[in-house]
C-alpha cells in the first residue's frame, strides 16, 4: 500500500468526523475542549467564524455532525445504545455563556473596495455572504420581501424552540457591518436588478412554496385546512393565535413536527400526526419525533389520506387508507395497500405539512440564467456560480430545501466566488483549508489535552416543565445544559483532532503500542493491497469510508497499518512507544473564507 | 512508567471466547513498565493464550519471584490467584501451591536473574521433578530491575550498555531444562507473537514441566549494538525450526499439509499439538538431538526458536507420588487422621 501521506489537507480532516461532516466545517473538538475549560467565547469565536450563528444553530441545527460522531462507533456493544456527543447543545452553551463578544467581532470596512453585490433574501444564506464580503470592503445590499431579516429562521422555526432575542443579536451582529438591509423589499425582476449594474448578485431566496394535498374535499373545507409552512409564519407573525381542539398534521418532515408541536401551544389538545411511511422512514430528525411525543402528540404511521370529509363547508375529519411497505428484490420500497376498510378521524383543524418546493417567479427565464427540468438553477456545485457569471445561488434556493448549516455553507462558498470573480480570478479555483499539526507532548507522560475517556451516557438537555412549556407558545422549551452539564457532557468528546501521527524511521517494532491500543487500531503486518491488507488486520477494518493510516520503512520491512474508524485518540500508542515514534499532534483545521488568504498569490495560511 | 489507565472501551467487533469473555477481560492493571519492554509483549501473549483456551481466570495461580519480569502478573489475569515470593524462590512455593491443590493451573513468570542467578537450583528442581507447570522466564541477559548488571544468561563477549565486555560463560536455560527432564521445552521471541501464544497454550496444557525461555529485550538497559538481546539482534538471528498450532478437543481440524512436514502430538487432555517444519531435519521428539541442534546453531550466532522438545506421555510429580486425585487442600479431618487403628496398621507394615 501507499504510504499515508499526511500532508494532504484532507487526511486528517477526515478523521476528525464532526468537523468533515459538518457543512461549514467548523472545529468541533477545538470548541468542546474550551467549554471545558469555561472559555465560553473563545468557544463561541471558534463558531461564530466557521457557521456565523451559534446561538441559533446551537438550538436548530440539523446536526449532521451528531450522526457522524466517532463516540457512536466506539460505544457500540458497550452502552445500551451507542450515542454521539451533544455537539449542537454544547455550542449552545457558548452562547448563552460567552458574555460580550462585541469587541472580537470585525469591524465595518473602513474603506469600500468600491464593489456592489446584491442579495436576494434576507435568510442564513444571504447573511453569511454578507458577513464574509462587507468587511472586506464590499457594498453588500440585502432586498428581504419581509420587515426583518433571518428568513425561515425568523418566519418558520417556532418560538418555542428559538427564541426572538437569538436572532436578533446574531442577525444584528451581521448587519451591523454596514450591510445595507432593504426590508420590505421584493425583487420583482431579475432583469431590472441586473440593470442598476452590480457586480454580482447573490439569490437566497430559498424554497418558499409549501406543497398543498390535492384530495377530495380540499377546496371545500378550505377554511380549516393549512399549507403548513404558511400557517406557521402566520404563527410566528402573530397572525394566527388560535387552533381547533383536534388537529390533523399530515406529514412526516421537520416542518409537520413543528406544526403538531404549535398546534399544542394554542389550543390543540387533541393533536396528531398522520404519515404515509413508517415511524423509521419518516424524514423528520429522531430528536425532532422524541420531542413531538413527548408532548403527548401521537404519531400514526401506513396512512394515505384519502378525502377531507366535512359538513356544510366545516371540515369534520379525514379518511385514510391503510397500507403497508413492500419491497422488491432491490430493496425499493412501495406502499402497497394492505384492503383493510377506510380509517376515519375526526378533527377540526388539518395542517398539510407534506413538502416545500423552490419557485423563481422572479426570475425572466431569458436572462442567460439557466433553469433545469425541475426547475432549479444550473450551477457549478463548488463555486455555486449560475449561467450567468455575475450570478450566484446559495441556501435553499441553489439545491432544494435543505436546513441553516447547508446554507451557512453555501454562502462561504459563494462569497469566496464573489469575491475572485470581482477580482477578475479564476472562481473555480478553490482555497485551501488551514491546517496546523502541534505536539501535545508537554513532558513524560503529560499531555496538554485531557485523554481521559469517560465512559459516561449521553447527557440530556433540561427541559421546561411540560405544562408551563405548553401554555406559551414563546416559552424556550429547552433549558440548555448548564457550566456543571456541559463540561461533563464535553468530557465525552474523543478529541479526535488530536491525531496519532507516526515516524516509522523512530520505530524499532517493539509491539508496546499494538499491546497497549485499547482498541485493536494498531497492526505491524506484512504489505499487500488495500481489501487484504483491511481483513487480516488485528481487528479487521470494515469501514471503508474511514482510511488506513500507512507507515512504511520500517526495519522488518513489514507496514504499520492503523485503522482510523474506532481509534479513542487516548494517546496510550504514543504514552507507550519507547522511541516517540507515536506523538499525539492537534490538527486544528479552518476553512479559507472570502478575503486575501482565498485571492491568487496569497501566502499558505499559517495558525498563530 | 503510565499512570494513565487503559481506557474500558474496547473494538465493537472484539470476539468473545466459549466463556462469553472477551480478551480485555483477561488484563491486568497497566504496566509499570518501561515503555516498549519486551517483558509487556510476553504479557499480552499470555492473554491471547489464556484467552484462547477460554480458561477460567480463577482457576489460575500465577505466581513470581523478584525482578521487573516478575512483576508482570499484574498486569495480567487480574481475576487470577497471584503470589510474589523473594528473589528465585517461585519454584518452590509453586511447587508447594501444586502438591496443596492439583487442580488449578500454575504459571510461573521469572526472569533470567531470578532463575539463573539466585534461583538456578529452585529452578533446577522443579524442572527435575515434573511439577505440572507452565515455567516462563522472560529472559533479558540483565537484571533490568537493579539497573542492567550482566545476567547469568548473558552470552559471554556481548556488551553492556556503557560498553563492558561479558566474561562469563552464559546459561542456556532451555538447554538445563532439556537436560533436567522437561517434558515440554521451548524458546521464543517477545517481539513474535504469532509463535509465542501458540507455545504458551501448549505449555499450559501440557500435564507436566513446561518450560519457555521467552528472549525479550529491556529497551532500558540492554538494547544497544553490541547486545545480543536487542530487538535488532533477536530478529537478525532468530532461527525459527517449527510452528506450533494447538487443537483443543472441541476444535475440528481443517487445515492440510504436505505430508512429512507436521508433527502431531496428542496430549494427556485430549488437546493436539501439531507442529510445522520449517527446519528440514529438526526433531522435536528427541531430546538428544534437540540440544545437539540447539548447541550447535548457537555455535554460529543463532538462536533457535519453536517447540524444541515434547515428551507425548509426559507425568507429573503428582503422579510419581502416588498423591490421591482430590486435591490435598479438600481433604478433611477424617481422611486426614484416619485414627490410631490405621496408624497401627500403617506402622505394622514397617516392621
Ligand atoms: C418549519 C420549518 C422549520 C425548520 N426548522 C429548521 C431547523 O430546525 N433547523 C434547520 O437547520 N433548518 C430548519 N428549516 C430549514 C431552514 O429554515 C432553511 O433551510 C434555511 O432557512 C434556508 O436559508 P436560505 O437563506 O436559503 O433561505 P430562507 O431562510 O428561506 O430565506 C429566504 C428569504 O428570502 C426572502 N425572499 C424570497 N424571495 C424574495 C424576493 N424575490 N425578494 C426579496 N426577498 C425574497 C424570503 O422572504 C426569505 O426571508 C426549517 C424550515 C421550515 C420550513
Ligand atoms: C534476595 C535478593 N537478592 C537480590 C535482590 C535484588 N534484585 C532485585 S531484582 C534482581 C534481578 C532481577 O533480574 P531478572 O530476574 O532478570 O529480572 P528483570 O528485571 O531483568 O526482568 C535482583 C538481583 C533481591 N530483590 N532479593
Ligand atoms: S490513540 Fe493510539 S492507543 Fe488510543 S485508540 Fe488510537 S491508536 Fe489506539
Ligand atoms: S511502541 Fe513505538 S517503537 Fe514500539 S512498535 Fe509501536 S511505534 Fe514502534
Ligand atoms: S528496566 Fe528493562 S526489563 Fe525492566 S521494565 Fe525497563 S525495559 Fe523492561
Ligand atoms: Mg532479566
Amino acid at each position: 500500500m501507499k504510504p499515508t501521506d499526511i500532508g494532504t489537507p484532507d487526511y486528517f480532516h477526515k478523521v476528525v468526523d464532526c468537523q468533515w461532516a459538518c457543512p461549514a466545517h467548523t472545529p468541533v473538538p477545538e470548541y468542546i475542549r474550551l467549554i471545558a475549560q469555561g472559555r465560553y467565547a473563545d468557544a463561541y469565536m471558534i463558531n461564530w467564524t466557521s457557521n456565523v450563528f451559534p446561538g441559533i444553530l446551537g438550538r436548530t441545527c440539523d446536526r449532521p455532525c451528531e450522526p457522524a460522531c466517532r463516540r457512536g462507533r466506539v460505544e457500540e456493544n458497550q452502552g445500551e445504545k451507542p450515542e454521539p456527543v451533544a455537539i449542537c447543545r454544547l455550542k449552545r452553551v457558548a452562547a448563552d455563556y460567552k458574555g460580550d463578544v462585541k469587541s472580537r467581532l470585525p469591524r465595518p470596512a473602513a474603506k469600500k473596495n468600491g464593489k456592489r453585490v446584491a442579495c436576494v433574501g434576507g435568510g442564513p444564506a444571504s447573511l453569511t455572504v454578507a458577513r464574509d464580503l462587507a468587511p472586506l470592503g464590499y457594498h453588500v445590499t440585502i432586498f428581504e420581501a419581509d420587515q426583518r431579516a433571518g428568513g425561515m429562521i425568523r418566519t418558520q422555526i417556532p418560538k418555542f424552540r428559538l427564541p426572538e432575542s437569538v436572532i436578533d443579536e446574531e442577525v444584528g451582529y451581521v448587519l451591523d457591518l454596514d450591510v445595507d438591509f432593504r426590508p420590505n423589499h421584493r425583487v420583482e425582476s431579475l432583469k431590472e436588478l441586473l440593470g442598476h449594474g452590480y457586480d454580482a448578485v447573490f439569490v437566497g431566496s430559498g424554497a418558499p412554496r409549501g406543497r398543498d394535498l390535492d384530495v377530495p374535499g380540499r377546496e371545500e373545507a378550505a377554511k380549516h385546512i393549512h399549507v403548513g409552512i404558511e400557517w406557521l409564519a402566520s404563527v410566528s407573525f402573530g397572525h394566527i393565535t388560535k387552533v381547533g381542539r383536534r388537529v390533523i398534521v399530515l406529514g412526516g418532515g421537520n416542518t409537520a413536527m413543528d406544526c403538531c408541536r404549535s398546534a399544542r401551544r394554542l389550543g390543540g389538545e387533541d393533536v396528531k400526526v398522520i404519515v404515509r411511511s413508517g415511524y423509521e422512514e419518516m424524514k423528520a430528525s429522531p430528536w425532532e419525533k422524541e420531542d413531538a411525543v413527548h408532548e403527548g402528540i401521537p404519531i400514526l404511521n401506513f396512512l394515505v389520506p384519502k378525502a377531507f370529509v366535512h359538513e356544510q363547508g366545516r371540515l369534520t375529519g379525514m379518511t385514510f387508507e391503510k397500507v403497508q411497505a413492500v419491497y422488491d428484490d432491490k430493496g425499493r420500497r412501495s406502499l402497497v395497500p394492505t384492503g383493510e376498510p377506510e380509517q376515519h378521524f375526526e378533527c377540526d383543524e388539518v395542517l398539510v405539512a407534506v413538502g416545500q418546493e423552490n419557485a423563481f417567479p422572479w426570475i425572466e427565464r431569458d436572462t442567460g440564467v439557466e433553469f433545469d427540468k425541475w426547475g432549479m438553477p444550473v450551477l457549478d456545485p463548488k463555486t455555486l456560480q449560475s449561467t450567468l457569471p455575475s450570478v450566484f445561488f446559495g441556501g435553499d434556493a441553489a439545491l432544494g430545501p435543505k436546513n441553516i448549516i447547508w446554507a451557512v455553507a453555501h454562502g462561504h462558498d459563494a462569497a469566496i466566488s464573489i469575491d475572485r470573480f470581482c477580482r477578475g480570478e479564476d472562481v473555480a479555483v478553490r482555497p485551501p483549508a488551514l491546517m496546523n499539526l502541534v505536539s501535545q507532548k508537554m513532558g513524560i507522560h503529560e499531555w496538554i489535552y485531557d485523554n481521559q475517556i469517560v465512559p459516561d451516557a449521553r447527557n440530556r438537555v433540561p427541559l421546561k416543565e411540560l405544562t408551563i412549556a405548553l401554555k406559551d407558545i414563546r416559552q424556550e422549551v429547552e433549558l440548555g445544559f448548564d457550566p456543571e452539564l456541559a463540561w461533563k457532557e464535553a468530557q465525552r468528546c474523543l478529541n479526535c483532532d488530536v491525531q496519532t501521527v507516526f515516524v516509522p524511521k523512530l520505530c524499532i517494532e517493539c509491539d508496546a503500542c499494538v499491546d497497549i491500543c485499547p482498541m485493536d487500531c494498531i497492526t505491524f503486518t506484512a504489505d499487500g493491497e488495500e481489501a487484504e491488507v483491511r481483513a487480516r488486520l488485528n481487528a479487521p477494518a470494515r469501514n471503508p469510508a474511514q482510511d488506513l493510516y500507512v507507515g512504511a520503512g520500517l526495519k522488518t520491512g513489514r507496514i504499520m497499518a492503523k485503522d482510523e474508524d474506532v481509534c479513542l485518540h487516548c494517546g496510550m500508542c504514543a504514552e507507550r512507544c519507547p522511541t516517540g515514534a507515536w506523538d499525539m499532534q492537534k490538527s486544528f483545521i479552518e476553512m479559507t473564507h472570502a478575503g486575501p488568504g482565498c485571492r491568487e498569490g496569497a501566502a499558505p495560511r499559517k495558525a498563530a | 512508567m503510565t499512570y494513565l489507565a487503559k481506557p474500558k472501551l474496547h473494538h465493537p467487533d472484539l470476539p468473545a471466547n466459549a466463556l462469553g469473555f472477551t480478551r480485555r477481560d483477561y488484563e491486568g492493571t497497566i504496566s509499570t513498565l518501561c515503555a516498549g519492554c519486551g517483558h509487556d509483549s510476553i504479557s499480552a501473549a499470555i492473554i491471547q493464550a489464556c484467552w484462547e483456551l477460554a480458561i477460567q481466570p480463577h482457576r489460575v495461580a500465577k505466581l513470581s519471584g523478584i525482578g521487573c519480569s516478575s512483576k508482570t502478573p499484574t498486569y495480567f489475569l487480574d481475576k487470577s490467584h497471584g503470589f510474589n515470593s523473594v528473589h528465585g524462590r517461585m519454584p518452590s512455593v509453586l511447587t508447594g501451591a501444586n502438591l496443596a491443590n492439583r487442580d488449578l493451573i500454575y504459571l510461573g513468570v521469572s526472569g533470567d536473574g531470578d532463575s539463573a542467578s539466585i534461583g538456578l537450583g529452585q529452578f533446577a528442581h522443579s524442572m527435575r521433578r515434573g511439577v505440572n507447570m507452565t515455567y516462563i522466564v522472560e529472559n533479558n541477559g540483565v537484571y533490568g530491575l537493579t539497573k542492567g548488571q550482566f545476567s547469568a544468561t548473558a552470552d559471554r563477549g556481548s556488551k553492556s550498555k556503557r560498553g563492558a565486555v561479558n566474561t562469563d560463560e552464559g546459561i542456556d536455560l532451555a538447554i538445563l531444562a532439556l537436560q533436567l527432564g522437561a517434558t515440554f521445552v521451548a524458546r521464543s521471541f517477545s517481539g513474535d507473537k504469532e509463535q509465542l501464544v501458540p507455545l504458551i497454550k501448549g505449555a499450559l496444557t501440557h500435564p507436566g514441566a513446561a518450560f519457555i525461555d521467552v528472549v525479550s529485550p529491556c529497551v532500558a538497559f540492554n538494547n544497544h549494538e553490541g547486545s545480543t538481546r536487542s530487538y535488532d539482534y533477536v530478529r537478525n538471528h532468530n532461527e525459527a525450526v517449527n510452528r506450533l498450532d494447538v487443537i483443543t478437543v472441541h476444535r475440528e481440524i481443517t487445515a492440510e499439509y504436505p505430508p512429512g512436514s507436521v508433527q502431531e502430538v496428542r496430549q494427556h487432555d485430549g488437546s493436539l499439538l501439531r507442529l510445522r517444519k520449517l527446519s528440514e531435519d529438526y526433531d522435536s521428539s528427541s531430546r538428544i538431538s534437540a540440544m545437539s541442534y540447539v548447541q550447535s546453531r548457537y555455535a554460529h550466532g543463532e538462536i533457535v526458536t519453536g517447540l524444541l522438545y515434547v515428551e507425548p506421555g509426559a507425568g507429573d510429580l503428582h503422579e510419581s507420588l502416588g498423591t490421591v486425585d482430590r486435591p490435598l487442600n479438600e481433604l478433611g479431618e477424617k481422611e486426614l487422621c484416619p485414627g490410631s487403628a490405621a496408624l497401627a496398621k500403617f506402622n505394622a507394615s514397617l516392621r
